[in-house]
């Protein structure tokens, strides 16, 4: 089996990992998965803070291995969200758009960020809580 | 530019609760949005977004584009092209008003501006908060189009910050291709081929290509 080292993007973050690559399936270890994506392969299946998504019947062999891979092209279908490669297939990037477009559409709460303004210092909305927020984008272009 | 605007509006405002956040959709980073933010001289969070992340999670597709949200960090507004017109999109013909777009321009500008006053001083009560069951009638659920669109994006964005611009372009071909009315998407690829190209030809022609249908959505306000 062929494996390289890819750079996996993820909400923001970009993880350098080894993976195992065959025609679209892309097999982590767990621990590379958690690391890139936050996600944790856990009994209940996978699970980021107190969210689990359980590993639907049937579907194990798609998801998992027996040495503890884990195939994020298939873990990003269970979740609605969208994998694309680059041609030369050394970098992989997952949308947040489904995920947020979801989860804001039920709660009605603001997705939170992390940037830096221009000294580089971050910033996070959540910092605003219990002040009225007015978010704006602009661009130079 | 917005900055100054949104600087004024936060300095008058800064006392009662509210903050403004601005954010420059910038894949070119400070190199591009650093000269109008020091210009600007903010002192509210004025913030650089290499990868549109903030566009990709409000489902933001221009700019200007503007969410309100309460204190308890919920959406009030979630998607308002502010005081930005159709105004602007004559001005390539000869016979163009220059005075007449900047009057609309100020009228848009003083009326929004009420409305965020009007929304700091009253909250709820104000007409323009709109309700959860509002604001959810105005997000759009998941689609795999756009989803596959945001990804090749963010591909696009590294491949660009890692000096693949061929590959970078390619992957901003996918994703205009996938959700054609993102002018972010279009712009931002724009300019990072060409400086001045997201204002050039190719940005007049598809104004024009869009007819009839408005280039900003309608803020109803």
């Amino acid at each position: 089996m062929d494996t390289k080292v890819i750079t996996l993007l993820s909400d923001g973050a970009e993880t350098s990992l080894s993976a195992h690559v065959t025609g679209d399936d892309v097999w982590l270890s767990a621990t590379d998965l958690t690391r890139a994506t936050g996600w944790k392969l856990t009994r209940d299946g996978f699970c980021q803070g107190s969210m689990c998504i359980p590993i639907p019947p049937g579907r194990a062999a798609e998801l998992t291995r027996a040495d503890g891979s884990v195939n994020v092209a298939a873990f990003a279908r269970l979740r609605g969200q969208a994998l694309v490669h680059d041609d030369d297939a050394s970098v992989w990037a997952l949308d947040a758009s489904s995920t947020a477009r979801t989860s804001t559409r039920a709660s009605v709460e603001a997705p939170d960020f992390t940037l830096p303004d221009l000294t580089g210092r971050l910033h996070c909305l959540h910092e605003h809580r219990g002040r009225k927020v007015l978010l704006a984008s602009w661009a130079s272009w | 530019m917005d900055l100054p605007v949104w600087q004024a509006l936060y300095t008058e405002l800064a006392a009662r609760n509210f903050v403004v956040i601005t954010v420059a959709m910038d894949a070119g980073g400070a190199a591009d949005a650093g000269q109008w933010i020091e210009a600007a001289a903010p002192t509210h969070p004025s913030l650089i977004d290499v990868q549109h992340r903030v566009a990709e999670l409000y489902d933001w597709v221009n700019v200007p584009s503007i969410a309100w949200i309460d204190e308890d960090g919920r959406i009030v507004r979630p998607n308002d092209p502010g005081f930005a017109g159709e105004y602007f999109r004559g001005m390539m013909e000869p016979d163009f008003d220059f005075q007449a777009m900047m009057s609309e321009a100020q009228q848009q500008q003083a009326r929004y501006l009420a409305a965020v006053r009007d929304w700091v001083e009253r909250g709820p009560a104000c007409p323009y908060a709109l309700t959860p069951d509002q604001v959810r009638e105005r997000l759009a659920g998941p689609n795999a189009d756009h989803a596959r669109a945001a990804a090749y994006f963010r591909l696009g964005t590294y491949l660009q910050h890692h000096g693949r611009s061929d590959a970078a372009q390619a992957a901003f071909a996918h994703a205009k291709s996938l959700r054609p009315e993102s002018w972010n998407y279009k712009r931002q690829a724009w300019h990072l081929e060409e400086m001045g190209k997201s204002g050039g030809p190719e940005f007049w022609a598809e104004v024009k290509a869009l007819g009839n249908r408005p280039y900003y959505p309608r803020s109803e306000l």
